[in-house]
């Protein structure tokens, strides 16, 4: 085989070998389609299940998790922020912040079922919380933070250096020129570390499992301490735990839940690569 | 401070030794006085610590990680670098114009209300006359009047440097730290700023490192050339560029070197 | 009165902020909390581990928590079973992952027209984003049938699960490879062609060598991915709790995972029991692994990427 052949071969197999990759991606969201499609109406969003849940929509599973996917940003935003906030603009070169991001890499490493413990742990036993959307928000908050932390201060330091100098000489404060000069700027990177954060979240599963995931309630959540039904737990319950279950409700759940968490997803990257093509520098 | 009284000198550098982390010695025992409204140009160079030394005049100097100093700058008598020193009205004080004109994202008028702004001021009179004012000083009022909305960064090489220029007066600052103020600048736009300096230094200390020798023999009330990070000599325009002491001074403006 | 001043030393709040400012010293103390906080976060998440868990390890011998039973009706606490079901799985799934998605990853940084990684890109982001379950559903409607009808006694086995699991750790895969590729230096490629490689040859002498290091970190956080992944593989690895036999028809056993021990199991326990205890020391397992495996990561990375803005 001549050099020139070997060439030939070895893209020929690295192109096949992407398409592994990507074709199954592909027949994932278009097997949910195929299937689901056919389920989904006004009345399957809308309603309440029905009849030990073989009937019936999957309304109070989705409310929860929007509840769920906003109880997370409020309690992942700020604290997200602020920490990649202090990364890039306050943190010197030191143990403290080799601490901090040390820490931050594990958060993101840990596996979701061990926040799910935690929690169980904190949350629900030992501030007393119960199981309950309060616990499950802040579970899934401290999962979502390490996306958040890093996507922000990605964009905060994407703000060019010069605009801080200036903002400095002409005497503003390194709050004012952080408020005025950088976060105006890193805000579209920021809100795409943000959804990304709360499209992983609203997906979420494991951790939700012992904090905050009711099996069926008869009535909606009432305040933030009552337990809620959430879509990925009700796509597992459906589709494990109830015998007798019509397929078409399992892919019609599988299907909204895809659909949640992927236009999440390309919202986040539609305003990520709108926004690069608007700066001005 | 006990200088005070002895020293009529509007910025004053006291045995200035700076340090880079990597161990350069960007300044070595500088020892400088400058006076009220003089235009005094700093030159020599590139590389010989006279961007370093008018960034300590007002502390941009603190942004720059692992450095170490020794000695004193005085400003009006005061430490710049004591502990009770405002950093942010220092600033205003004492404003720098950069080498590369940066203007901030936004509109003219954005730019030019900017530092009046972080500094509280919120009265709409006063802004827009010390808008008007600042750039009427700098030469650019005819030139952006009827578009203060626009975007700065739609502005010209030059225009941007002169609203850079203006965005600094309208601090109404003591001193004018001027980093090479025409670099990139058409001979025409040069000579703007260039008769500009004139009139601003009737109200202004101006502190410029020039684009040129020549630039610095034409628009120097006095002078100081520097050469890796050391003063070399200190004088009046006619002292240092007609009858200079130092071999090195006379070597680098008659253009044997550098 | 020479003073000498190092201003690296100075705590940051006293470089631009005037001292009588409150406002903003309260702000920036808030912020230098909320990161902080992070510290504080994962401290707390082994601390509360450890509350929960610790009784396992005290009040059931060692020998009984190496014993190959698990067995929690009877008190058998033996983790070996779900040790062995994880490193099956994880093994599986990273022999799937890792020459896929290094690949992929090549594809895309030296191969693909900018077109089709524009296209190609933001895929791996969707993949990246589907939930799990949604991924476990499929495998339990779909690919365990399909396994199962090419000869397996079940579709439900340590395989199908690798196999789901290898595209779940493969966005982490080929993203973290794509950047060691990006940052092997243009002049290594240009070297290489101009003494008349192929770029196939330069990929693989030059390119890919230079990036070694990071390709190493690739696989460890795909190998963390995997290993703390715990819907799909519930929904597919058949959930027996025994050590397959060895062999390459341990792939093709149904077993069951660390992860989907606790989440199966925990709904059931009573609060405070030792079973309750077990669940949460298999966490601290979990916890440690993972955090042994980004340790090590970040330690090869050498303590973080240079920064090319900020710090002011």
């Amino acid at each position: 085989m001549t050099r020139q052949q070997s060439q030939q071969l070895a893209i020929w197999v690295i192109t096949a070998v992407s398409a592994i990759v990507v074709i199954p991606i592909l027949i994932v969201i278009l097997y949910m389609l195929y299937n689901g499609i056919s389920t989904i109406s006004w009345e399957f969003i809308s309603q309440p299940p029905r009849n030990g849940m073989t009937e019936g929509g999957i309304f109070p599973a989705l409310l929860g998790t929007i509840f769920l996917t906003l109880g997370t940003a409020v309690a992942a935003i700020p604290l997200g922020v602020g920490a990649a906030i202090y990364l890039a603009e306050y943190a010197g070169d030191n143990r403290l912040t080799r601490a901090i991001r040390l820490a931050i890499v594990n958060l993101a490493g840990i596996p979701s079922i061990v926040y799910g413990l935690f929690g169980l742990g904190m949350f629900v036993l030992f501030l007393n919380y119960g199981t309950s959307i309060l616990a499950g928000s802040l579970t899934l908050g401290l999962m979502t933070l390490p996306v958040i932390i890093s996507t922000a201060e990605e964009a905060i330091l994407s703000v060019p250096q010069e605009f801080r100098i200036v903002s400095l000489s002409l005497g503003a404060t390194r709050w004012q020129t952080i408020r005025n000069q950088v976060l105006p700027h890193a805000l579209p990177g920021i809100i795409t570390g943000v959804i990304l954060g709360l499209g992983r979240a609203a997906g979420e599963t494991a951790p939700i499992l012992f904090t905050v995931a009711a099996f069926y309630l008869p009535n909606l959540p009432k305040s933030i301490f009552d337990q809620s039904m959430a879509l990925p737990y009700h796509l597992y319950v459906i589709a494990t735990q109830v015998p007798g279950m019509p397929l078409g409700i399992q892919y019609g759940t599988a299907l909204i839940l895809l659909f949640i968490v992927l236009s999440l997803t390309l919202v986040a990257t539609l305003i990520r690569s709108t926004m690069r093509r608007r700066r001005e520098w | 401070m006990k200088e005070q009284a002895m020293t009529p000198a509007k910025i004053s550098v006291k045995n200035t030794t700076f340090t880079y982390g990597d161990g350069t010695q960007a300044l070595k025992n500088i020892n400088l006085d400058i006076r009220p409204n003089e235009l005094f140009v700093l030159f020599g160079p590139s590389r010989s610590g006279k961007t370093t030394l008018m960034r300590l005049m007002n502390r941009l100097s603190d942004l720059i990680d692992d450095t170490t100093r020794e000695g004193e700058i005085l400003f009006n008598g005061q430490d710049v670098f004591g502990r009770r020193t405002d950093i942010t009205d220092l600033r205003r004080r004492v404003s720098m114009v950069f080498a590369i004109p940066t203007p901030l994202p936004g509109s003219i008028y954005d730019n030019m209300t900017y530092g009046l702004r972080m500094a509280g001021i919120r009265d709409k009179a006063v802004i827009d006359e010390r808008v008007e004012r600042g750039l009427q000083q700098a030469a650019i009022w005819d030139e952006v009047k009827d578009r203060l909305d626009s975007s700065a960064f739609a502005l010209s090489g030059g225009q941007k440097q002169r609203l850079c220029l203006a965005r600094s007066l309208a601090l109404e600052p003591e001193v004018i730290l001027l980093d090479n103020p025409t670099s990139g600048l058409d001979p025409i736009s040069t000579a703007t700023v260039e008769r500009s300096l004139y009139e601003l230094k009737q109200t202004y200390t101006i502190i410029m490192v020039p684009h040129s020798v020549q630039q610095a023999a034409r628009v120097a009330d006095r002078a100081a050339f520097m050469l890796n990070g050391e003063l070399v000599e200190v004088g009046t325009q006619q002292e240092l560029f007609l009858n200079p002491h130092d071999k090195r001074t006379e070597d680098y403006i008659t253009g044997r070197f550098g | 009165m020479a003073a000498q001043t190092n201003l690296n030393s100075m705590p940051p709040q006293d470089e631009a902020t005037t001292p009588t400012n409150w406002r903003e010293l309260v702000i920036e103390n808030l912020i230098r909390l909320a990161g902080i906080s992070a510290v504080l976060i994962i401290t707390m998440i082994f601390l509360f581990l450890l509350r929960e868990g610790f009784p396992a390890f005290v009040e059931v011998p060692l020998s009984d928590l190496f014993s190959s039973r698990w067995y929690p009706i009877e008190d058998k606490f033996g983790l070996l079973p779900l040790l062995a079901g994880s490193l099956i799985v994880t093994v599986g799934a990273v022999v799937i992952a890792v020459p896929l998605g290094l690949t992929t990853a090549i594809y895309l940084g030296e191969i693909a027209p900018p077109w089709q990684r524009e296209i190609l890109k933001p895929f791996i982001e969707v993949l990246a984003g589907i939930p799990s379950i949604v991924l476990g559903f499929f495998g339990w409607v779909a690919l365990a049938p399909l396994i199962q009808s090419m000869g397996a006694p079940s579709g439900l086995t340590a395989f199908t699960g690798s196999l789901i699991l290898a595209y779940m750790a493969l966005p982490t895969i080929i993203s973290i490879t794509e950047d060691a590729l990006y940052a092997v230096p243009k002049e290594y490629r240009d070297g290489a062609l101009a003494i008349g490689a192929t770029q196939w040859q330069t990929i693989w002498r030059v390119v890919l060598p230079a990036a070694r290091s990071g390709i190493v970190i690739a696989v460890m956080l795909g190998i963390g991915r995997a290993i703390g992944e715990t819907m799909a593989v519930m929904l597919v690895t058949g959930n027996a709790a025994n050590i397959p036999d060895l062999g390459f028809g341990a792939l093709f056993q149904p077993v069951r995972t660390m992860t989907a021990t606790i989440a199966a199991e925990m709904g059931e326990v009573a609060q405070g029991s030792l079973h309750y205890s077990v669940l949460f020391g298999i966490g601290i397992v979990l916890f440690i692994i993972t955090f042994a495996i980004n340790s090590l990561a970040t330690y090869f990375v050498g303590g973080g990427k240079r920064r090319r803005g900020g710090q002011i």
